[in-house]
């Protein structure tokens, strides 16, 4: 259950947005993708979940389900929390009609209480918090066993409890189903809490790799305007983004 | 050469050149992605994988929510026809004729049009500007990736429901336009009784005009919802996307049903 990216090349526009990326994740792991935006994150997740086709390159996922947490929860707004997440077991082929309707509303509960909630079946996401959203997200993520989660910035417009709740609840799916995981964040708190391994992206191409407390050492030009936020350094401003 | 070049590229023909070439190959993008689109939702349909919970709900809101506006449309239409008519063909002595002609036209051309543009206005922008949110959304996005096919849970339901309930809408309201056309000739035009336009209804009238009516009516809606769907779902950026996603589908129908109306009319009354 590992992840192999090798050379991998997309452009957009005549703009190369991934330029040679290769990097592997390994079996349980949870990798942090950062970088300015416009850098190439969520293309990555794209590509590896199958929404965007490479230019050219190998990506190797052995077998098994990918799950993605989406940005904004992408929850579909017309039907309800348990229609939401019991979505892929009533539609998707392999699933129709594996399970009767107590076993989903087990299911459905069983992943619920994973992510902290309970009793919200009936809910439509107009009617929740922008947390519990997230939350009903991964709970729809996680309710098929997939071998690999795919997290496109799962903290992103959360206040810090919030997101504090959302880091605990990606490092006990990781436990409770060793799914490999890869998260793109700007959060310096997901990347130290969550991560076992962090690559940095700049301009297309990986310009840090490393553990999330050398991130803080390095004192590499990239790492250090990361880490301070700072305008000054070799990352600049351009119109399509850093 | 070079500042010959630059100077073309300033030039208010060039970039009308340009721009007609960039529409040209718009059109050509969009009827490709409407023609694939229409392919995957036959695949799915004749390997019988049908929601029929989404079928009966997008029947519903395509034949129920529609027909108020429906028959308020092809209504007004026959009043306004028989109102123009009537009185004329009365004083032509031809008051044995006025519900042929206010039949045949409902049922052969204004019936079907006219609920077909109130059907694209009310039923097809909202299928538009529906799957639009839901694709800038990243809704489509998170149904691809739980490996659930756009094309069978999100258009099928909505072409089947076009191609079933459009002709129920045409039926009742065209029937609905017939006997609203006839009290008003009855009160607009001298010595016209209702027995008189009823019988001359069904002298004009044939089951082939009914038959062509309902196979046109059905092509209608499959043609609304598919292209409705189609620029829904191909909607790019924010709400701004959304609104252009809208516009094309209301533009892209009207065509599009005008044409397959002409090619009824060739095709069977030509």
């Amino acid at each position: 259950m590992t992840i192999k990216v090798e050379n991998l090349t997309k452009e957009f526009d005549g703009r190369k947005v991934l330029d040679n990326i290769s990097f592997n994740v390994e079996e349980g792991e949870i990798l942090s993708i950062v970088g300015f935006s416009g850098s190439g994150k969520s293309t990555i997740l794209k590509i590896l979940c199958g929404l965007l086709k490479a230019d050219s390159g190998n990506i190797d996922i052995s077998d098994g389900d990918v799950a993605m947490v989406f940005q904004y929860s992408a929850l579909f707004d017309s039907l309800n929390v348990f229609d939401n997440i019991s979505f892929a077991l009533q539609e998707r082929k392999e699933f129709k009609n594996k399970y009767t309707q107590d076993e989903l509303k087990e299911i459905v509960a069983k992943s619920l209480r994973t992510v902290g909630l309970s009793g919200i079946e009936d809910k439509f996401p107009h009617e929740l918090s922008g947390g519990m959203q997230k939350r009903v997200s991964l709970a729809r993520a996680i309710v098929t066993k997939p071998k690999f989660i795919l997290y496109d910035e799962p903290t992103a417009g959360l206040d810090p409890i919030a997101s504090t709740v959302i880091e605990d609840y990606i490092l006990r799916l990781r436990d409770e189903t060793k799914a490999t995981s890869i998260i793109v964040t700007h959060q310096m708190s997901t990347i130290q809490r969550c991560s076992d391994r962090v690559i940095m992206l700049y301009d297309g191409n990986i310009v840090y790799r490393g553990t999330p407390s050398d991130l803080l050492k390095q004192n590499t030009p990239y790492t250090k305007q990361f880490v301070s936020a700072s305008m000054d350094g070799p990352m600049k401003i351009t119109a399509s983004g850093f | 050469m070079a500042k010959f070049r630059l100077y073309l590229k300033q030039t208010i023909t060039y970039q009308l050149i340009l721009m007609f070439l960039r529409h040209v190959r718009e059109f050509f993008e969009t009827f490709g992605s409407i023609a694939y689109q229409l392919v995957q939702v036959l695949k799915y349909i004749f390997s019988f994988q049908i929601n029929f919970k989404q079928v009966m709900e997008q029947s519903s809101r395509f034949a129920v929510d529609s027909l108020p506006i429906t028959l308020s449309i092809v209504s007004m239409t026959a009043i306004i026809l028989s109102m123009q008519v009537a009185p004329e063909m009365v004083k032509q002595g031809g008051k044995d004729y006025i519900g042929l002609l206010v039949a045949l036209t409902m049922v052969r051309e204004i019936g079907v049009i006219m609920s077909g543009f109130a059907i694209i206005s009310m039923i097809g922008s909202a299928q538009a500007s529906e799957l639009a949110t839901m694709r800038v959304t990243e809704q489509i996005d998170a149904m691809e990736v739980l490996k659930v096919s756009p094309f069978k849970y999100l258009f099928l339901p909505r072409v089947l429901a076009g191609v079933i309930m459009m002709p129920f809408v045409v039926i009742i309201s065209s029937t609905v336009g017939i006997l609203a056309g006839g009290l008003t000739a009855m009160t607009a035009g001298k010595d016209v009784t209702w027995l008189c336009y009823t019988t001359s209804v069904w002298q004009g009238l044939y089951i082939r005009d009914i038959n062509i009516m309902l196979l046109k009516s059905a092509c209608f809606g499959g043609a609304i919802s598919l292209i409705s769907s189609s620029c829904g779902y191909s909607a790019e950026g924010g709400a701004k996307g959304v609104g252009i996603a809208t516009t094309k589908a209301v533009v892209w129908s009207f065509v599009a049903i005008v044409i397959i109306d002409c090619i009824f009319a060739v095709a069977f009354y030509f």
